[in-house]
């Protein structure tokens, strides 16, 4: 018998009715779990930290608000309002209360707050003071990491102002078992304890924790057991009063105990979901392999005859609803980081199981339709990719990535099973691999990855080079020596991997800084609980109780930095153009494009200071004045055409992704200088750091906050996304850009690699187009590539790539009868093409 | 090494990721020189053999190169893995390929000898026996029809198409893989007469089975600034969608298979 099935499955009118409603409004802050949270906090204050985290889960889940939203099949939600969030003031809070009276108005993700939670969050807040993971982990830190992280050299915000996510446990124990089930492994083991063994009193504590948070997570969907029976009794819609009461039934008995149907199934995981982004404010918290944990329920059904395919796509399309109904609200710097509202909870489709068999199934192709139903960012769909992996599933993975929603992401089993067998997991746990947050891959249940553990600007240790370790007066990197007296290209370059390293280290000691504060203050029995080994070892995932143990931090800036390297190569040493001295200066001077704005205001700010030194008032016109004059006229003629004569040699160099050997293999080297020395490292559960290679969106803000760079980027311009080439700097199509990133060694980047490719939908119309595509994904990765995703640009992007061709130089579009590069067309055809779009072309 | 490698020819384009000309993904050659001068061309600078100097964006280009077989084989199967994965190739275009027929034959030989397919884009202009010459290690013939009658051919093309009409009986006769393909050109071959005929024509073709509709585009227009020409058809308006919806209709008639662009 077949598998799967690849026929379109149609929607039910469910679905938009769910997604009207939770669009409806602005989401909103509420305090409740906040305001429990304390007061627990305050009940408990001289008790191990562990049970105080317990009881507070506890407290939560007996008392948080609950709703059923209108028309609900799958219930469950911690907030009041759709799309609302909590707040979690253990990890950090003055950000918030400093944005109460902004956050509902700033451009990126705004969220309402009602002037009583300012008030309540106010008062909360008292209580926090000095008692958060991020003050602990600051305390940690050395002089010289806390000077680096002013600078921007790398910013470990994830976990420093949030709780620990980045993870996948093990839903399908839950799904089994229930948590009646836990508590009886917990009970067991702690029938094993000795009360004479050293560690008694801690594993002892933490069992106990795991115990009250399984308890708390079944009153919890009692709640709404309760909370259904009795809307069920008011409801005056028969039909609606009939679903109320299964939804009763399967809140009684899920996740209390193992499923028994696909439908509990489906309920059972959500409270997962839930609770687990309710015990901690950590994202990423990925639901994996849903298509394997969950297919055994399917299937039962299926044959049973108790559930029709169209019924099981509806609940799954519910839970892809609901994957939207959890929020978070991060400080402004950061929302524009991950506009969207994004909670990157990653749910993998397809790929192998322990033994090496494809196992793509029913439920493959029904997560692919259920994105294509919803049509939201959650769940960050992905798709694994091997050479076993049917033709018509990636077919409809493709067909998904042709709607422009940018989903699915591609991975390669090909690439990512080695490399994470390299770090030491097993075969058959690698095998079964799955995404966490934006590309990282992981053992579920068994892995507590730190994913995502900071973000590392590989320009900025260039920029020490130049200033010998130096900024605004202030020592932040190493003194590598005056670049003026480098003789050797070699030389050079090994300046720059000394202040690499130097950098890697202050990171690595911040990161196990706030790893250890988590462990201390934040350690989290609900998530352990569904983390293999934690009970065994009676430990907290946090203390290092998971099996697989990693930090990954993600270095971005390669395509810049490959650029920028093999410029100075080839001018300075090979060409001797100009020296180094003069590039130096050139980069100071930011090619003559006008002066940094933090460098303009730097220098405002002295010469007002030697004004009013002198006795003489400054009003704030004059100071802008003088601001003015400094960004304008500081730079003579000569030196402007200097300046253009060097972006002009600079232009004419080859590039990285452009299939160019020569310097692709260089790009692989540049890499290295991240991904090699952060090997060595430990952090404090035992495990070894790994290098991932992405920047997400952060190569915009980061690279607003760095200087010119030699390969021509201006000063306070974003930096290369992922690992593809600078923007705008590959200009020989698709597969040369591939062929270039897939140079790269992504074995070494086990944290992830990211690669960004556009493409107009005609590129990808009809069934041939699909093909080509997909061939387009099975080539690269047949090279080693790692991952790839797609944006299928509209009208309103090729608009936007008329504005701003710089940034759109590899967009294939369709013309007629064969595709081109979009900026290449005249302006008259690119018209031309636009008005064609609205045709439906 | 094999002699063909070292074979020279002069092009001035190599556009990868062509997913229009031929199956799956290719690569697409594009060899100087060509035989007609369509007023439609969207590569003047194909036309002439002579190595020449082309205005893009405000900075002199040299259009032209003369490589071997060899540099542009390195190049072509840089893509090797999509080829494999799509069933796709080397497609030759012009300019015209067959003017170039050692080189030309030369590449088509390199890339069997890699296991890749192979496809021209032709006008089918030369004498039959060159043409021949490249069957053995031909795929697919990718070949135009612009028109049947000769005077309006001449008029918009600079040449009759006796030869063209009598090479592609022949061509299709050999039982080489043909597809016939027609530039759609508003004022020269856009109306559903025009194109019936020469669909007709198409179907009488031993084996042949498909027709590519492919409407007129402006792409050239700069270049013929670029290269100081005057392009002559600067009101024209493209085909829109209803029309070639249209003409397709009426092709189908024959019972070819029928496709608007590549």
């Amino acid at each position: 018998m077949k598998k799967y099935y690849d026929s379109e499955i149609a929607k039910s009118s469910r679905i938009p009715k769910l997604i009207e409603h939770l669009y409806a409004k602005l989401p909103v802050i509420e305090a409740d779990r906040a305001v429990i949270l304390t007061r627990v906090y305050k009940e408990t204050e001289n008790e191990p930290i562990i049970m105080r985290r317990a009881k507070a889960f506890r407290a939560i889940c007996e008392e948080l608000p609950i709703t059923i939203r209108p028309d609900e099949l799958i219930v469950g939600s911690n907030s009041k309002a759709p799309r609302g969030c909590q707040v979690f003031p253990e990890y950090s809070f003055e950000w918030l209360e400093r944005e109460f009276d902004t956050v509902a108005t700033r451009s990126a993700d705004p969220f309402e707050i009602a002037e009583d939670t300012k008030q309540k969050l106010h008062e909360v807040y008292q209580y926090w003071k000095g008692k958060t993971t991020s003050e602990l982990a600051s305390s940690y830190m050395e002089q010289e990491t806390l000077t680096a992280m002013e600078h921007n050299i790398f910013t470990p915000g994830n976990y420093f102002y949030n709780g620990i996510g980045h993870l996948t446990v093990q839903y399908e124990k839950v799904l089994a078992i229930g948590y009646k089930g836990i508590i009886k492994e917990a009970k067991e083991a702690l029938k094993q304890l000795s009360i004479t063994d050293g560690d008694y009193a801690k594993r002892a504590r933490f069992l106990e924790a795991v115990i009250i948070t399984s308890k708390a997570a079944i009153k919890y969907a009692r709640r709404y057991a309760e909370l259904a029976m009795n809307m069920a009794q008011e409801c005056k819609d028969r039909t609606r009063k009939k679903e109320l009461i299964t939804i009763a039934q399967n809140c009684a008995n899920v996740p209390e105990y193992g499923a028994t149907s696909f439908y509990e199934a489906c309920q059972s995981f959500w409270f997962v979901q839930l609770l687990l982004q309710t015990e901690s404010s950590g994202h990423s918290i990925s639901p994996g392999r849903f298509d394997q944990y969950m297919y055994p329920y399917y299937k039962k059904d299926l044959d049973a005859g108790i559930i029709t395919r169209e019924f099981a796509q509806e609940l799954m399309d519910c839970i892809w609803v609901k994957l939207n109904d959890l929020n978070k609200v991060r400080d402004a710097g950061s929302a524009e980081g991950f506009a969207g509202y994004s909670l990157f909870q990653n749910l993998i489709a397809g790929g192998q199981d322990e033994e090496g068999n494809d196992v793509t199934n029913d439920l493959s192709f029904m997560c692919i339709e259920a994105s294509m139903h919803v049509m939201l960012p959650a769940p960050s769909l992905s798709v694994r990719v091997w050479n076993g992996t049917p033709d018509e599933f990636l077919m409809k993975a493709a067909t998904l990535t042709r709607t422009g929603i940018g989903l699915p992401a591609y991975y390669n089993d090909e690439v990512i099973i080695p490399a994470l067998v390299n770090r030491g997991v097993l075969l058959a746990d690698a095998r079964t691999y799955n995404i966490i947050g934006c590309v990282e891959p992981q053992k579920a249940g068994k892995t507590d990855g730190w994913h995502d553990a900071a973000f590392f600007n590989m320009l900025r240790p260039l920029e020490m080079v130049f200033s010998n370790g130096y900024e605004n007066g202030e020592k932040v990197g190493l003194q590598t020596g005056d670049v003026s007296l480098m003789k050797s290209f070699e030389e050079f370059y090994d300046a720059y991997k000394k202040q690499m390293n130097y950098f890697i280290e202050l990171m690595v000691n911040a990161i196990n800084a706030i790893d250890l504060a988590h462990a201390q203050r934040c350690p989290l029995p609900y998530q352990s609980s569904m983390i293999e080994d934690c009970i065994g070892r009676g430990k907290s995932i946090q203390e290092g109780g998971a099996v697989y143990n990693f930090t990954g931090p993600q270095g971005f800036g390669i395509a810049n930095m490959t650029d920028a390297l093999w410029a100075i190569k080839v001018l300075v040493f090979d060409e001797k153009k100009l020296t180094l001295s003069e590039y130096k200066k050139a980069l100071e001077n930011n090619f003559g494009k006008g002066m940094p704005k933090k460098k303009a205001e730097l220098i405002t700010t002295e010469i007002v200071k030697e004004i009013v030194k002198a006795g003489n008032p400054v009003s704030e016109s004059q100071i802008a004045d003088i601001f003015k004059m400094i960004c304008d006229n500081y730079i003579s003629e000569t030196d402007r055409k200097k300046y253009e004569q060097l972006l002009e040699w600079i232009d004419e160099l080859p590039k990285y992704g452009n299939d160019i050997e020569e310097v692709d293999l260089f790009a692989r080297d540049v890499a290295y200088t991240y991904t090699k020395p952060l090997e060595k490292y430990k952090n404090p559960r035992g495990g070894q750091y790994q290098a991932g290679l992405y920047p997400v969106s952060a190569n915009v803000p980061l690279g607003a906050q760095t200087g010119a760079t030699p390969d021509g980027r201006f000063a306070n311009t974003p930096i290369a996304d992922g690992v593809g080439p600078a923007s705008g700097r590959d200009n020989k199509g698709p597969t040369a850009t591939a062929n270039s990133v897939a140079k790269l060694d992504h074995f070494i980047a086990s944290n992830g690699t990211l690669f960004n490719q556009k493409f107009h939908p005609s590129a990808l119309s009809g069934v041939k187009g699909l093909q080509n595509f997909t061939s387009l994904i099975r080539g690269f990765f047949d090279e080693k590539g790692m991952h790839m995703q797609f944006n299928v640009v509209s009208k309103d992007t090729l608009l936007d790539a008329q504005a701003h061709p710089e940034n759109y130089k590899n967009l294939v579009v369709r013309v007629a009868g064969y595709s081109a590069l979009f900026t290449t067309l005249s302006r008259s055809l690119q018209d031309d093409i636009i008005n064609r779009t609205t045709q439906g072309f | 090494m094999n002699e063909f490698l070292k074979v020279k020819g002069r092009i001035f384009d190599i556009q990868r990721y062509s997913i229009h000309d031929g199956p799956g993904i290719r690569t697409i050659v594009f060899l100087k020189g060509c035989a007609l001068k369509c007023k439609w061309c969207c590569n003047p600078e194909s036309q002439s053999y002579d190595i020449e100097n082309m205005q893009v964006k405000g900075k002199n280009k040299i259009i032209g190169k003369d490589v071997t077989v060899e540099e542009v084989m390195h190049e072509v199967m840089k893509d090797a893995p999509y080829y494999n994965r799509s069933g796709g190739g080397l497609t030759l275009s012009g300019g015209e390929c067959l003017l170039q027929p050692d080189f030309a034959i030369a590449l088509l030989m390199a890339a069997k000898e890699k296991g890749i397919h192979t496809a021209i884009e032709s006008t089918a202009i030369v004498d039959y026996e060159i043409i021949e010459r490249f069957f053995p290690y031909l795929d697919l013939f990718l070949m135009d029809i612009k028109h049947l009658d000769t005077v309006k051919h001449k008029q918009f093309t600079n040449q009759p198409n006796e030869r063209i009409l009598t090479n592609a009986m022949k061509i299709a006769m050999s039982g080489q893989h043909l597809i016939i393909r027609v530039p759609v050109v508003p004022t020269f071959n856009d109306t559903p007469k025009e194109i019936r005929a020469i669909a007709e024509y198409a179907k009488v073709l031993p084996g042949v089975e498909e027709l590519h509709l492919l409407p007129y585009h402006r792409l050239g227009s700069d270049k013929y600034v670029g290269l100081s020409r005057e392009y002559e058809l600067k009101n024209l308006k493209p085909p829109n969608n209803e029309w070639m919806q249209l003409l397709k209709e009426e092709a189908l008639k024959t019972g070819l298979r029928v496709q608007i662009g590549g």
